[in-house]
């Protein structure tokens, strides 16, 4: 029996209308709400050496953690190598360097990867941090489809956001059907793309925008799986989403349920998928990185805490709060713990978590539930148009022709404007600004990470079978040429070999080509 | 010993590959004044030897990376590239964003400089040949000449090119569009970009239609297929410009053009100095003399235009 | 005090009063744009020149843009942490390239780097949260202050 603070019982959830649990799934996923299993608290970690993100690693587990989270390092996420012109600075800053295999081994030393659950956030080399992880896994004896985790392998809305591309969008695309094609088929327990609309968020777009674009590229992968010969409810139980928990409380609440309702009548009435589960938007949330402010950081603490029930009170299935100084640097230990205890005081203090949509039912949430609805299919009408009635097509027409840059910027923009205007108030930015005492507490990586990390990759490529590599590449250079071949087996091979990130993509651009982007300001 | 004059200096170096130096003698130019026309005139002595691309179509075409892969197409030593973007009316600031779509193209070897309007058609009508002349006589060769095929002005700068490429894409009306804006009749070569579309063969069809009403005398506009951003088709539209200029010299209508081109840069310096001594007179104290009369309705607005018009045509500048 | 609409038959001046020709962009891989483009618009909107390169730039390339551009100034984003090692970079090509070009930095920079920023040669740091006014006059000021110094 569930009780409120001063012990009147409460039912699962309130209201007979529309029940959770029940297509189109408004009001939550299941009936039982957090009260069966609350939402998983996950915490993003990554720094440094592959080494020194271990030593997290194992604080985590042994503090009774059992998922780890992975963030990778600038040079990484771009498939660059440590000692590429670019990676200069960023090596290990914002997340861990892992050039090669070796790295990969490094960063999951003794660590039982059939007991654990991984997520990694990576894009554009999603396949070749896959294959590394497959094949450390194999190497100490756990079989692929043992492997439990989700690999973000989003790729669309890295042109439409956050700008982490290597390759122009087809061909990134038959990478991230070719790992939902391997995950499919080999790796029962792998979510093989989180599709993302947290970048689209923090790159300045409105609410109704995030929704959109992100159920946007979830359809565009749908139809890609499904022209690779995939039938819909083979994979789609396995997709999940990623959205943005902002400040506006309401309009955040009206997203989340907006989006539960949207992808499951997509997903039924277009898609012809008859599995509920393929029908069922489950998504992990992270608090608004954009929304913090460097002046009176403090202050964010509080922002944090609202953004996050916002999040819960709309059904997230994860969450991440970020720490209050993430606007001045990366967080310190510290603010990082303030952060986890905020979820914990949501979870467990506030009785958020004791009924299922607890809001749902009030006019005005159900009305701006709709009215994001209802803003969505106008962009989702527009996407249409623009692929002559494909969503892969339209969401193609569209980065190429720099619609979604475009009206990102666009919304971005004007935001500011108003808050240069004072037509809206940032406590402590543009109004209640005295009392600001600047952080001198902060975190930063020394230049000491990078020589290591140097230092190992030189060393790898010293101690290994250039023949090999070179036989590797030139074999993945071949798969590559071939639309219809699955890149995944390739790649493991040439990740086997300890062909590096650089070199893996560097091959795979002489066939795939480099993208640029499209200015659009 | 006789100090060298420091404008000669500055060529001499623009010329011997200084990009610093070309790039300081085109914000002379495009400042206008007394310097710019120093510069013009001295550019003068050396130009007349570049070939000029003009490419020019709506929004979105892929234009600008067209000029880039261009520029590196025409394998030559030091192809230069002008992007000309508006100025917002409003501010007179600009986003010139046209250097990322080329940069990664052309590599190190051509020589890019954005250019604004400056909301004044007149004055780029005068800005931009003159960019063209100091590229010219600092030895670059192609110039190539990008802008956005919207206002007239911009399709009559591209136009005013050796070889005038109009860049449309399938699918999108663009055709019609371009048959709007008199694209069609200043188009010496038609690209349909992004022809890897399905309706990229319609859109040649069209054009094709199009062109068989309006035929032009001695060269029929050409269409060629291109996926740029991919790169595919570039070599066959180089080609086909260095036909067109064979064709131009051959035919005598090479000579033909510089010489209407350069007719119509004196109409087009003239009306600027025009516009600016009508803008003075205005302004000077018996132009608002003259105001104040109108303001008081003493002085109709023709007799007042009549009066000051009989100051601007005396041979006498106006006061400042 | 309300300033009169631009009149754009006739140029606002007569000396013809060049714009400031500013150029943008991020160095190395750090893809958060937001802040660069709306830096973008608010300069446009004061009336400079933006040329906008964007996202993985390197010195050399910024350098070779700024020349070809004749750029006042060059306005850098950063918001990886970056900025101890990218920044005096920066200056030490443009120095380099014998360029009198100041250059601005924006985006997330500690407070307690500004003054390093400053001795190894960055123009002004222009902290998060800046208002429009602040991003334009300090673009000014870094050009007023090189152009005196010439």
């Amino acid at each position: 029996m569930v009780e409120s603070m001063s012990g009147i019982p409460l039912d699962p959830y309130y209201g007979d209308e529309l029940k959770p649990g029940e297509y189109p799934y408004t009001r939550g996923l299941y009936s039982t709400g957090y009260r069966s299993k609350l939402w998983t608290m996950r915490m993003f970690a990554g720094f440094g050496t592959a080494t020194d993100t271990n030593a997290r690693f194992h604080a985590l587990l042994r503090a009774g953690g059992t998922g780890l989270s992975t963030a990778f390092d600038m040079p990484t996420l771009m498939g660059r190598d440590s000692d590429h012109e670019w990676a200069i600075g960023e090596v290990g800053r914002a997340g861990v360097a892992v050039d090669t295999l070796a790295d990969m081994e490094d960063l999951f030393a003794g660590i039982d990867l059939g007991d654990v659950t991984t997520s990694m956030t990576i894009n554009g080399p999603a396949a070749i941090a896959m294959a590394m992880y497959v094949a450390v896994a194999e190497k100490n004896g756990v079989g692929r489809a043992e492997l439990g985790g989700t690999i973000q392998n989003d790729i669309l809305k890295e042109y439409q956001a956050q700008k982490e591309y290597i390759f122009p969008p087809r061909p990134s695309v038959r990478l991230v059907t070719d790992l939902i094609r391997f995950t499919t088929a080999e790796m029962p327990r792998w979510h093989p793309v989180s599709i993302s609309g947290y970048h689209i968020r923090e790159a300045g777009s409105t609410a109704a925008q995030e929704l959109a674009f992100t159920l946007a590229n979830g359809f565009a992968y749908v139809e890609a799986a499904a022209a690779a010969g995939l039938d819909v409810d083979d994979f789609a139980p396995r997709l999940s989403f990623f959205f943005n928990a902002h400040s506006d409380f309401f309009e955040e609440i009206g997203k989340y349920r907006a989006a539960r309702r949207i992808w499951a009548t997509w997903m039924r009435d277009r898609y012809g998928a008859a599995n509920p589960k393929s029908l069922m938007c489950r998504f992990h949330t992270q608090t608004a990185g954009v929304s913090l402010t460097a002046q009176q950081p403090e202050n964010n603490i509080a922002r944090v805490a609202l953004q996050a029930l916002s999040a819960v009170l709309g059904g997230t299935q994860s969450l991440h709060t970020d720490s209050y100084d993430e606007a001045l640097a990366l967080p310190t230990e510290k603010a990082a713990r303030i952060a986890l205890r905020t979820q914990q005081i949501v979870a467990h203090e506030t009785g958020a978590a004791s009924v299922v949509d607890p809001l749902g039912g009030a006019p005005f949430v159900e009305w701006i539930t709709g009215e994001m609805e209802r803003q969505a299919n106008e962009i989702f009408d527009h996407i249409d148009q623009l692929g002559n009635g494909s969503m892969l097509e339209g969401v193609y027409g569209g980065i190429e022709d720099g619609y979604f840059v475009g009206e990102i910027a666009d919304a971005a923009y004007r935001f500011e404007r108003e808050v240069n205007a004072g037509r809206r108030i940032i406590v402590g930015v543009n109004e209640f600004i005295e009392g600001d005492d600047q952080e001198s507490n902060l975190l930063s990586i020394g230049r000491e990470t990078e020589d290591l990390q140097l230092k190992r990759l030189e060393q790898v490529r010293g101690d290994r079978d250039d023949d090999a590599v070179r036989a590797s590449l030139a074999a993945l250079v071949e798969s590559a040429a071939q639309p219809d071949v699955n890149l995944m087996p390739p790649i493991i091979d040439a990740v086997q070999t300890y062909a590096t990130e650089g070199e893996i993509v560097a091959a795979l651009e002489t066939v795939f080509g480099t993208y640029v982007e499209t200015a659009v300001v | 010993m006789m100090s060298r004059d420091p404008l000669d200096e500055l060529f001499e170096t623009a010329g011997s590959g200084n990009r610093r130096a070309l790039g300081k003698l085109l914000t002379m130019v495009e400042k206008r004044g007394e310097t710019a026309a120093k510069v013009s005139e001295r550019a003068h002595r050396d130009a007349g030897q570049a070939r000029v691309v003009g490419v020019t179509g709506a929004p979105g075409t892929g234009k600008s990376t067209i000029t880039g892969r261009l520029a590196a197409a025409s394998g030559a030593s030091r192809p230069a590239i002008l992007a000309i973007d508006p100025s917002s009316p409003l501010t007179g600031g600009a986003i010139l964003g046209d250097r990322i779509r080329m940069d990664n193209h052309v590599g190190n070897s051509a020589f890019i400089r954005s250019m604004a309007t400056r909301g004044h058609a007149g004055g780029l009508a005068v800005a931009v040949p003159d960019a063209i002349r100091v590229l010219d006589a600092a030895g670059c060769d192609p110039i190539i000449v990008e802008t956005v095929g919207v206002g007239q002005v911009e399709v009559s700068i591209a136009a005013a090119a050796d070889t005038t490429v109009v860049v449309v894409t399938p699918g999108w009306g663009d055709a019609v569009q371009a048959n709007k804006a008199g694209l069609l009749e200043v188009a010496d070569i038609f690209v349909v970009n992004k022809a890897d579309r399905p309706d990229a063969r319609g859109a040649r069809r069209d054009l094709e239609l199009m062109l068989d009403l309006g035929h032009r005398s001695g060269w029929r506009a050409s269409i060629v297929l291109t996926t740029a951003i991919e790169g595919e088709g570039i070599d066959d539209l180089w080609t086909e410009i260095e036909r067109h200029t064979a064709h131009l010299r051959e035919s005598g209508e090479l000579i033909r053009r510089r010489c209407r081109r350069r007719r119509d840069e004196v109409a087009d310096r003239i009306e600027l100095e025009l516009r600016d001594r009508v803008h003075q007179i205005i302004q000077n104290q018996s132009g608002e003399f003259a105001l104040g009369r109108v303001d008081r309705n003493e002085l109709s607005p023709a007799a007042a235009a009549e009066l000051l018009l009989s100051t601007l045509t005396s041979d006498k500048p106006p006061e400042g | 005090m309300s300033e009169p609409p631009a009149d754009t038959s006739f140029p606002p001046e007569t000396d013809f009063g060049a714009p400031i020709r500013v150029v943008l962009a991020k160095l190395g891989l750090d893809g958060h744009d937001r802040g660069l483009k709306i830096v973008a618009r608010t300069l446009r909107d004061a009336g400079m020149e933006v040329i906008y390169l964007g996202l993985r730039q390197t010195a050399d390339s910024i350098v070779a843009a700024c020349e070809q551009e004749d750029a006042d100034v060059i306005g850098l984003s950063m918001h990886n942490a970056g900025h101890l090692t990218l920044a005096p970079r920066m200056v030490q090509a443009v120095d380099h390239a014998g360029l009198d070009v100041p250059v601005v930095i924006g985006g997330i920079v500690p407070a307690d780097d500004v003054a390093t920023l400053i001795d190894s040669g960055v123009a002004a740091v222009i902290g998060p949260g800046a208002s429009a006014d602040e991003v334009v006059s300090a673009v000014k000021a870094a050009v007023d202050r090189q152009t005196d110094a010439q």
